[in-house]
Order: C-alpha cells, then structure tokens, then sequence
C-alpha cells in the first residue's frame, strides 16, 4: 500500500497599516464608513497617476529582513491585467519577476523540532476594494446585487510566497501563526485573521512517499483562522489521497473551504496558469535598493519571536513556557524581562505571567496594554512568597489586588488581611482548638497514622482564613502530639 | 476672414500697456468661434461663461496689481483628454460622455494659477488615438486653411483653434507625434517637451512611457513661454523629474552661428511629398547658411521606430484604457452579470481604432506572444534611444520634416490604417527616446497648404531645441493665415 507523502506551501497576504495607502494619500482603516477613504487614484479616474509610498517599501523590507530574505537591489512594479468589479483600474499594481524580497527563510517548531521554510519570495503590490454579495448570504452565485467598496483598493499588500516545504496541516498552522506573531512583532500589520489584514492560502498536493515529483497543486482559501487553516489543509490531504486510492485523478484548481460543512468544494479549475499579461509598470519608476539603506532598515528591527524564544530556552526556561511567554503581549514580556532583572526567579516568573496574570486580564477583560502591574512590584510579590510573608495562595488575592491598582504586593497585602501569620504564639490557641475540636484525628495520628496532620493543618488553615504558614502550623502539630 | 489674433506675448503687452482687457481677449475668441466652429468643429466644448468669470476675475486682479504671470488673462484651450474639475472632460470617446472629473490635471492648475482663461476643451482622435481627428467619437475637426482636410491628429481640434485664432494657444498631448503633426499641418508650432517635465497627472493616459503634455502656439517665444509655465517637478507624477529645468527662453536670439546640425537622412524619400522635402531643403541651407555646420546622419533604428511604436503604444493602453468598464462613471450598457455589463459598455463605448489598438496591445502582451512583440519592441526602442546618444555625440540638434505630407483630406485615410500610421513616422522617434522636438511652419505648397519643420534635441535640450527653432522661424518669416475655404484639387 502506498503512503502518501503531503506537501504544502503557503501564500500569505498582509496588508500594512500604513498611515496612508499604497498609492495615494488616502487613510488605510478598518470599519469606516463604505467609500469614505477614496481618491482619483484608489478609485481609477481617468487620468489619475500612483506615487508610491515610501514608507510601505520600508516595512516589506523589514519583513524580508526578518524572513532572511534577499533584498533586490533593483525592483520593479508590473501591472497585474484582469478584469474584476472590484479592481478599480482593471489591473493591479504588483510584482513580476524582480520582487524586493527573494531566498528567504522562516524556521518553526513543530512538536519540538525546529523546521526550516524557505521563503520563495515577498512582494509589494495594493489590495483590490471589497466586493458585497447582496441578498444570498455573501456567496457571489445567484446575488440579487452586488455593492463594492473601495475603502480597501489600494491598500498596501504584502504577499509572502513559501516553497513547498510544509508536510503536514500541523506544520501550515504552525508557520502560519509564526508568521502572525513576525508581522505583529515588527508593528506593520494589525495581523487580523477576522478583518481579513492578514490572508492566508494553501497550495496543497500529495504524492507517493520518496517521489521526486509533486503532484497536482490544489489551491485551497478561505481560512478565516489557524484552526480552520490546519482543519481545511488536512481535509484536502485526506480528499486527494481518496481520490487517488480510489483511481482517479486530480486536477489543478481553486478550492474554497466550507468551515461549516468542514469539506472544500471546486471554485475554478485552472487551465495552466492565467495570463495576467504582466508588463512594467510605466506610471512608477524602478526602485533602487541601496545596501547602506538596507543595512539602516535591519539595525530598526526589533527581536523577533524566534530569537526570544531562544533567548529565553538558553536562559533556562523549558521550551513550551518559553513559547508562550514568548508569543505574548509586549507588556507582559516587559514585565517578565523587569522582574528577572529585579532577582526574580526565571520560572516562577514565568509561570505567574503566563498563568494568573493572563487568567486575570481574560477574566476581566482587560487590554495588556493598560495592564497595572509592574515588574518590581511581581519581583516584590514572589520575594514575599519566598520569604514566607504570604502563601501561595494569598498571593494570588495579593496579585488581584495589585492589578486592580489597589498598590503595591506589601501594601496589598497588609490592606486586604493577607499577611502570613508565622509567629508560633500568634498561631498556638488555633493549633490549640483544632486539637481539641478532632480527637478522633488525634488518636489516630497516636495510632501511627502521620498523615492526619494535613487535616489538621486544613483546619488551622480555615480557622485562620488562609493567613497561617502551613509549614510552621505543620511542625507545631506534629511536635505538640509527639509529646 | 483671416485669423489674425495676437500671440500671447502681444497680447500680455497689450493687457499691461491698458489697450485691452481679458475681456475684450476672450470676448474676440468667442466671436472668433462662433464664426467657424461651423465649419471647423474645433471644440467638444466652449466653456463661455467660465471663460468670461475668469476673465473678469484676471481684469480685477490686473486692476489691484496682483499680476499672475505671462499667461494672466490669456485665452488657452485645452485637449479633451485633460481633467477639468466639473466640466465635461471626455477624450473624445462615448464611454466618457458626461464625465466630469472631480479634479483638474496638474498643468491645468497650473494655467489657472497662472492667471490663464481656459477657452474650452478641444476635439481630438478618441484617447488620442490617431492622426487626424476623425477617430473622434463627436465628429471631425477640419483645417482652417482648407476646410475639406483635417487639421492633422490627434490634438487637431487644439491646433485648428490656434491655427483659426478662436484660442491664443492651447495645449495638445504627444504620444507619437500628436501636438507635432498637427501644428505641422495646421501652419502653427507645436512643441513635445523631454519626457518627465510636464505633469502627466490628469491626462487621461493613451501610453504612459510615450505621454507628454505640450504647447501648441502662434510662434515658437509663446511655445517656450506657455511651456514655463506648464513644466516642472510635480510630486503626483512618480514619472515626473526633479532635477534643474532649463531656462527655455535663454537663447532665442541667439542664432545658430556655429552649431552643428544634423539633417537625418531616413526621413525623406519614399512618401515624402516634393513639396515638403523641397521646404526642408530650402531650410537646411538657409541655416548653413546662418553659420550652422549642418551634416547628414543615418539613425537606421528610425526605420523600425514605427513598427516598435505600434507594440508599445497599443500595449499600455491595453491596460490604461481597461478601466472604462462602466462600473464606476461613464457610460455603462445593461448586463446581467458584472462581465456582462463591463464586456457590453466597452463594446458600445470604444470606437473602432481604440478597439483595433486594445486587441493589438493585448495580443502583444499575451503569454508566448509577450517577448516577440512587446519585449522586441523594447529592444528596438532601447537601440533607438543608442543612436540618438551617438548623433547627439556628434550633433547639437537634428533635423528633418514634421510630416511626410501636407495635411490631407477628410476621408481619404480612415479605411488605411497603416497610411493613415505612417504620418507620425517623424515624430514618433522622439517619443521613444523621451527627447523634446517642435515643428515650425516654414512655408506653404502649391496649394496654399502649411509645411512644418522639426527641431529635435536631447534629453532636456530645450533650450538648444528652441534656439535652433527660433532661427528657423526668423529664416521662414512665415507670415501665411489660414482663409477658412475650401481648395479644390
């Protein structure tokens, strides 16, 4: 029987929160108002001329960069030529043969092996406006109507192609999500799946494990989150191997993923491919990309989420805390970085960051970025647990307490009560009357049985609503009964 | 009647002396109109009554002593395939009748700013394409020195204003040798300037690598006048150059005592009217005999310039002109589909010619076609501009005739495209090269008709450009009107 090997690349497309768009001067937003945000240019009228903007060349720079890519240093536009309602000059400006990014490469961890990507190439081009199937729940076939929105034509765009490297639906979500937290990481896109700022396609085939030969490429789109990607790329792995156990034979096309139904249905077959009559762009200039001026773009990028990560496993954190620290909020790795340099301990650190203090901000809701914790004040907390001022579990009321803003982990503390009592005095009449009140847990302890002396702390625990150093009461009680 | 309006420089001395105002100037444009726009059919639309505002409002400026410029209060009309914020800007083409833009093109900001009146926008071969105007979607423009001939294409509405003194001047696009030709046959300069220096921002694009807005003057110190202040770093033209521009007028009366010209030896001959070439001869030796080395030089590439030319220019505008889908303005036909109704209004939209370009273009565009046509294409065009480089290694200017043939008569070329493409066989290198070039008017035929000599330069050359062509105006002391009848033959 044969085994079926999957292979996959993924094309990504972002698009960049430029302050303004591609072309022309208009705003790049989100949810305005339909064809609000429009010029001559972004519109078509006749006569209108693109002026490039120079700083979305910066960003797909840092983007190359960031993918170990090649910056060209000559790069063209094309004109892209076919004809859709929505694409308002009936071509879009993009990149042929000579993109700004070329030989990349985008190393993820899949179950604890790193995998290496390479990147075929990352080009520039504007986003085409929004089409609005009306009257059929969005779906184009059998519309009443259709309403286009320009908002979105011209919006710079980003498309990072990947070699065929991928084996797996779990490798593409992987890469995929790694791709998120780069484009997020370097601050040029919003990345969000669900407002469609970053796309994502998968070409798909399968072939007999040890062939040299791909098989037939099926594009499959619309995966409107990682999940539905992994969900989507597996299903079609698993359609191709049918088919072809089965003894037909696939053909090359564009598949659409129904999230619902969890199966791809056929969009369009592809005869080859389309001619799109590509030619430079007269309307622009070529663009010359000088080696000093790339240089400045690589000495602005920020350390991006592979090198923290292991940054942090060389520290001493274990991978998959390191992972998640690693993909989380800018503040929260701020706060980490403060504490440990404060003399707080790597992993507890860690480990309260990823823990309770994200439980808590899911809890309430609430934005990392007005987060009212402090790094000296989680170093202050774990410093109090160590030294024994709180216990454990009051310092999660503590840590409550600090995020709410009510002050410092001392101030806190002291303020709601949670001071751990372990003054042997203070804590004599409790371990007193919970001896009296459990005789029958006092005999039995008598009777050999030590391990009745964790009720017995429970109790003390109780009566003193948590405040007691379990530790002391622990030793207080096994030294009254061996008396 | 003869058209005998001033130039713009005698007119700007005329408004400043108080002899007259922007009024009365635009007043005798309008008059001038309405007596032969009957037969000439220069204008798609005379703007009359923002003519008249505009005028007003430069009289009142000239009365406070807020003077514009050399172009304050002068009459220009413009190609209709300039935007012109709210008034009807079409290209000479159905899809675009009563479009109007929501902005003006740069160069029309510009005359505004400088104190011009825009008279009205001028017919023209539908998006430019053509040599005659009789691919105009709104009828034909004909020749004010003869009335059954065309005034020569595409700008032919622009140059039959001038040449019939409804316009003091006007402004024409040259992709191929659209302002040239027909200034050449309409008895007027004409003036395609280096490629980059004028805006192309609201010119409704034919090729965008060919494009360049110019002048179309009564004589060549209006051309150099209107082009200072058309011309000049625009930052919503990525195509536009921002280096130093010459001073244009630096040289006029300079001579050519001294310069070395060169007279290009494949154009002449085969389809070369006598009459023209005798002209152009008669030129030549007037200008040696003004001091001038003149020399002839063979640029071979010349004679494939015209079979690159018809790759390239129809390509671009395979995808310029795809926008016109009847989606978002202009006309739109009845579709049940979106491709219905994009494939529909541009088949009622687009004239046969526009129509004959875009299926050629995107043939020459077409994947396997792509590296036969249109890369070739590119080569012949870069080959071109190398022997250019190595005439103007050699030479300060070049010489030959604007057109083949005086201008022709209505009719007798629509149905041979090809006749019809090969007026522009000695405009047409400069456009590939992106060089400046101007016609003058030296002389008439036998008929009366005007023969037009060019003046090419290289890249930025204007100023050479003009002093060989002020030269060649003093030796013609051209001073023939056009009389509006009609010459039999």
């Amino acid at each position: 029987m044969t085994t079926w090997e999957p292979v996959i690349g993924i094309e990504v497309h972002v698009e960049l929160t430029t302050s303004s768009k591609m072309f022309c001067g208009c705003a790049v937003a989100f949810g305005a108002e339909p064809n609000t945000l429009v010029c001559p240019v972004c519109l078509g009228l006749p006569g209108a001329l693109p002026v490039t903007n120079r700083r979305a060349i910066e960003w797909i720079t840092a983007i190359g960069l960031s993918l170990n890519c090649e910056i060209s240093e000559h790069s063209v536009f094309h004109r892209k030529n076919y004809f859709y309602a929505d694409l308002p000059k009936n071509y879009q400006i993009s990149q042929f043969d000579l993109p700004v990014c070329v030989d990349g490469h985008l190393d993820i961890v899949v179950e604890g092996t790193v995998r290496r990507v390479g990147i075929e190439r990352a080009h520039m081009e504007e986003d085409t406006g929004k089409s609005i199937h009306v009257g059929t729940g969005g779906r184009i076939h059998a519309a009443s109507s259709t309403l286009l929105d320009f908002n979105r034509s011209g919006v710079p765009l980003v498309e990072i192609v990947s070699r065929p490297d991928m084996r797996s639906a779990r490798e593409a979500r992987v890469y995929a999500q790694e791709l998120r937290s780069l484009v997020a990481e370097l601050g040029v896109s919003d990345a969000r799946l669900e407002e469609g700022s970053i796309r994502f396609d998968a070409n798909v085939s399968v072939r007999p494990e040890g062939a040299g030969e791909l098989g037939t490429k099926v594009e499959v789109k619309n995966m409107n989150s990682f999940r539905s990607l992994e969900r989507a790329v597996a299903h079609e792995i698993e359609r191709q191997v049918e088919v072809l156990e089965s003894g037909g034979a696939l053909v090359q096309e564009t598949r659409h993923w129904d999230e619902e139904a969890g199966v791809t249905h056929s969009l369009r077959t592809k005869e080859g491919s389309s001619d799109y009559r590509y030619f430079a762009e007269p309307d622009l200039v070529p663009m010359v990309f000088e080696p000093e001026w790339v240089e400045e773009i690589r000495s602005t990028l920020p350390e991006l989420p592979a090198q923290r990560r292991a940054r942090y496993v060389e520290s001493g954190l274990d991978a998959d805390l390191a992972g998640i620290l690693s993909d989380s909020a800018l503040e929260l790795r701020l706060i980490y970085e403060e504490a440990v340099s404060a003399g707080a301990p790597l992993k507890a650190a860690a480990n309260w960051l990823t823990g309770e203090v994200m439980g808590w901000l899911r809890r309430t809701a609430t934005d990392s970025s007005v987060i009212a914790l402090t790094g000296g004040q989680l170093a202050e907390l774990l410093g109090m647990i160590e030294e024994g001022t709180v216990s454990s579990s009051a310092a999660k009321d503590v840590l409550d307490g600090v995020l709410a803003g009510e002050g410092s982990p001392r101030e806190v503390a002291a303020g709601r009560d949670l001071v751990q009592i372990s003054d042997v005095s203070a804590l004599e009449s409790a371990v007193e009357e919970a001896l009296a009140a459990n005789p029958d847990a006092v005999a039995s302890f008598r009777s050999g049985e030590t391990k009745v002396v964790g009720f017995l702390v429970g109790q003390v625990m109780r009566a003193t609503e948590g405040r007691a150093d379990p530790k002391l009461v622990s030793e207080m009680i096994t030294s009254r009964l061996g008396e | 009647m003869t058209a005998d309006a001033p130039t713009i420089v005698e007119a700007g001395r005329r408004l400043r002396s108080g002899e007259t105002t922007a009024v009365e100037l635009i007043e005798a444009v309008i008059d001038s109109a309405h007596r032969t726009e009957a037969q000439l059919h220069a204008y798609l639309n005379l703007d009359r009554e923002g003519a008249r505002e505009a005028a007003q409002a430069a009289d009142s400026d000239l009365a406070a002593g807020r003077d514009h410029g050399p172009l304050h209060g002068i009459p220009v009309a413009l190609k209709d395939n300039m935007c012109t914020r709210g008034l009807e800007t079409t290209a000479g083409s159905q899809i675009l009748a009563g479009y109007a833009p929501p902005y003006d093109a740069t160069v029309v900001r510009r005359l505004r700013d400088g104190g011009a009146v825009i008279v009205g926008k001028t017919n023209l071969d539908e998006f430019a394409m053509g040599s005659s105007t009789e691919n105009s979607g709104y009828g034909t423009s004909y020749n004010p020195w003869d009335i059954s001939r065309v005034p020569g294409g595409s700008s032919g509405g622009s140059a039959a204003a001038v040449a019939a003194g409804s316009a003091l001047a006007a402004l024409g696009s040259d992709t191929g040798g659209s302002i040239r030709q027909p200034a050449s046959l309409s008895g007027i300069v004409g003036l395609k300037p280096t490629y980059g220096t004028v805006s192309r921002y609201g010119l409704i694009a034919f090729a965008s690598s060919l494009d360049q807005i110019g002048p179309l003057t009564r004589d060549v110190a209006d051309a150099a006048l209107l082009l200072e202040a058309i011309w000049g770093h625009d930052p919503l033209d990525a195509t536009s150059y921002h280096g130093a521009y010459p001073d244009p007028r630096a040289r006029l009366d300079h001579g050519v005592d001294g310069m070395r010209i060169g007279v290009v030896s494949e154009l002449a001959g085969d389809g070369y009217e006598p009459a023209v070439e005798a002209a152009v001869a008669g030129m030549v030796e007037r200008l040696a005999a003004s001091g001038a080395e003149v020399v002839e030089l063979s640029l071979p590439t010349f004679e494939i310039a015209l079979s690159a030319y018809y790759l390239i220019a129809p390509a671009e505008c395979s995808a310029n002109l795809a926008r016109f889908d009847g989606i978002r303005y202009g006309h739109r036909a009845v579709g049940d589909t979106a491709e219905a109704l994009m494939a529909r209004t541009r088949a009622e939209g687009f004239g046969p010619e526009v129509t004959r370009r875009i299926l050629l273009g995107t043939y020459a565009l077409s994947a396997g076609y792509y590296d036969a046509f249109y890369g070739q294409a590119q080569r012949v065009r870069a080959a071109i501009q190398d022997d250019f480089a190595s005439a103007y290694r050699q030479v300060d200017a070049l010489v030959s005739p604007t057109s083949p043939t005086v201008a022709f008569k209505a009719g007798e070329r629509v149905d041979d495209p090809l006749a019809m493409y090969l007026s522009d066989i000695c405009t047409i290198p400069s456009n590939l090269s992106g060089h400046p070039a101007i016609s003058v008017p030296i002389g008439v035929d036998d008929q009366g008709l005007p023969i037009g000599f060019q003046v090419m330069a290289p890249a930025l050359g204007e100023q050479v450009m003009f002093q060989v062509a002020a030269e060649v105006e003093r030796q013609a002391d051209f001073t023939a009107r056009p009389t509006l009848i009609e010459v039999a033959s």
